[in-house]
């Protein structure tokens, strides 16, 4: 026998099962009850950068919509800064880079409006092409799934993002880049999520 | 003091792994590839913060946050334990978001169509922050079973679910409180995704006398564990944050 480590264990994940908007967005569940709801709001009205819109769905293994997914959003403002203490920078009044997504209960879309992230630096001096992290919760999915979108339109950048290049297989490296499209004036990125099967978005253990 | 590093490490082992197939709705939603291993970044080290502007002192009493005729029907508790880090640290100003079905077993949400009434003194949602010990409380009733669409005689035991932010989107984690004595717990396939049995057991709520409010309310006793962080006794390859 040794000495004992005396750490503790992270407490593990369940589901969030079908009913997570009372918890996380209670409006969607179809009651009123707090002053504000969290994570309506990503970018905030003052922050500086591209006005967008990201749509999706998200598709399980036999390509059927999942609606009852919620998904998670955190990006940098335009400037690559986080609004965390910890990430040197100061960001917009406003600008919290975190939001809440809910697709619609009938079709499965989902769809946000954001402003579009700088380039962050990475680590050992690299830079990050501009993303956004999303972490997706949902019945049948037992600990939560965390990806990254990129955007179709910064493709040098992406072609020297170091997260990018630990995808082996240019194919799957391509599920991670939205597509931009333009419809009338506004900048919409088109961004499906496939949790299994034929063209499976690539997921990351953070 | 060193200053805090990379996150440890997610123990996957002790994890439920996304295809449990006695979970069935996990078979369609479960990523066949592996997932890729990221070193942390700023984008993982980092994540939202929130402070008491966000939320209401009543948030986290689900017995009066929607009371609207009187009190909800069901067992008073109160929940309360304290959010730690892998290194025993307490983590402060952890947003600790909680839903649960009403004593009945019903969901208050336009999907849930259990037979059982909803109360309408009872929302099922509440919210609170962490503080400076990492301690944190919440009143309300206790959840009720309920049937669900696994195999034809399928019953949840009672939980109540958490969703908690520490100060990363590493440590983002979404779980669910079992009750101390539960005997459906053991039959539960959610539950038994989980491949460890000390790991089952930090989901399960203590029965907490000694926090209990005589003639008033229950408690039972949960702690949250999210994960660590390294201290830098050396210095990292981590630039950038
Ligand atoms: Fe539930």
């Amino acid at each position: 026998m040794a000495q004992e480590l005396d750490y503790l264990k992270e407490t593990v994940a369940q589901t969030a099962g079908p009913f997570v908007h009372i918890g996380l967005a209670p409006g969607a569940a179809g009651f009123d009850i707090y002053r504000q709801e969290l994570g309506r709001d990503i970018a905030g009205p003052h922050a500086g950068g591209e006005r967008i819109r990201i749509e999706g769905h998200v598709f399980d293994g036999t390509d059927t919509p999942v609606k009852d997914v919620l998904i998670e959003a955190w990006q940098a403002n335009a400037a690559g800064i986080y609004a965390h203490p910890e990430h040197a920078g100061e960001v917009e009044e406003g600008f919290r880079g975190w939001g809440r997504i809910i697709p619609d209960f009938d079709s499965g879309v989902f769809g946000f409006d954001t402003l579009k992230p700088g380039a962050v630096a990475g680590r050992s001096g690299t830079v990050m092409a501009p993303h956004i992290n999303l972490w997706l919760v949902a019945r049948g999915i037992n600990i939560g799934l965390n990806t990254r979108l990129y955007f179709s339109d910064e493709d040098a950048a992406n072609r020297t993002d170091p997260v990018l290049a630990l995808i082996e297989q240019p194919a799957r490296r391509d599920t991670l880049i939205a597509r931009r499209e333009l419809r009338g004036d506004a900048v919409v990125y088109h961004f499906d999520i496939r949790l299994q099967g034929d063209g499976e978005t690539v997921f990351f253990d953070i | 003091m060193p200053k805090p590093g990379e996150f440890y490490q997610r123990d996957r082992s002790i994890q439920p792994p996304a295809l449990a197939p006695a979970y069935k709705t996990s078979v369609t939603r479960s990523p066949n590839y592996p997932l890729l291993s990221l070193e942390n970044t700023a984008s993982e080290i980092t994540g939202p913060v929130f402070g008491q502007g966000d939320i209401d002192a009543i948030d986290n009493d689900l017995i009066k946050n929607y009371a609207h005729t009187g009190d909800p029907i069901g067992e008073r508790i109160i929940v309360h334990g304290r959010v730690l880090d892998e290194n025993r640290n307490p983590v402060k100003g952890a947003l600790i978001e909680i839903w649960q079905a009403n004593a009945g077993g019903r969901y208050r949400h336009k999907k849930d169509s259990y037979l059982a009434p909803v109360d309408p003194n009872f929302g099922g949602c509440g919210r609170t922050l962490s503080d400076e010990n990492g301690y944190y409380f919440f009143r309300t009733v206790k959840p009720g079973a309920y049937p669900w669409r696994n195999q034809v005689n399928s019953w949840r035991p009672a939980h109540i679910h958490v969703s908690v932010f520490g100060s990363a989107f590493a440590q983002r984690l979404v779980t669910q409180l079992y009750f101390e004595g539960d005997p459906l717990i053991a039959k539960c396939p959610i539950v038994n995704a989980v491949p460890d049995a000390d790991a089952i057991a930090q989901l399960i709520a203590r029965l907490d006398l000694n926090a209990s409010i005589p003639l008033d309310s229950i408690a039972y006793k949960f702690d949250i564990v999210l994960r660590g962080r390294r201290s830098t006794l050396f210095e990292n390859r981590l630039e950038g944050n």
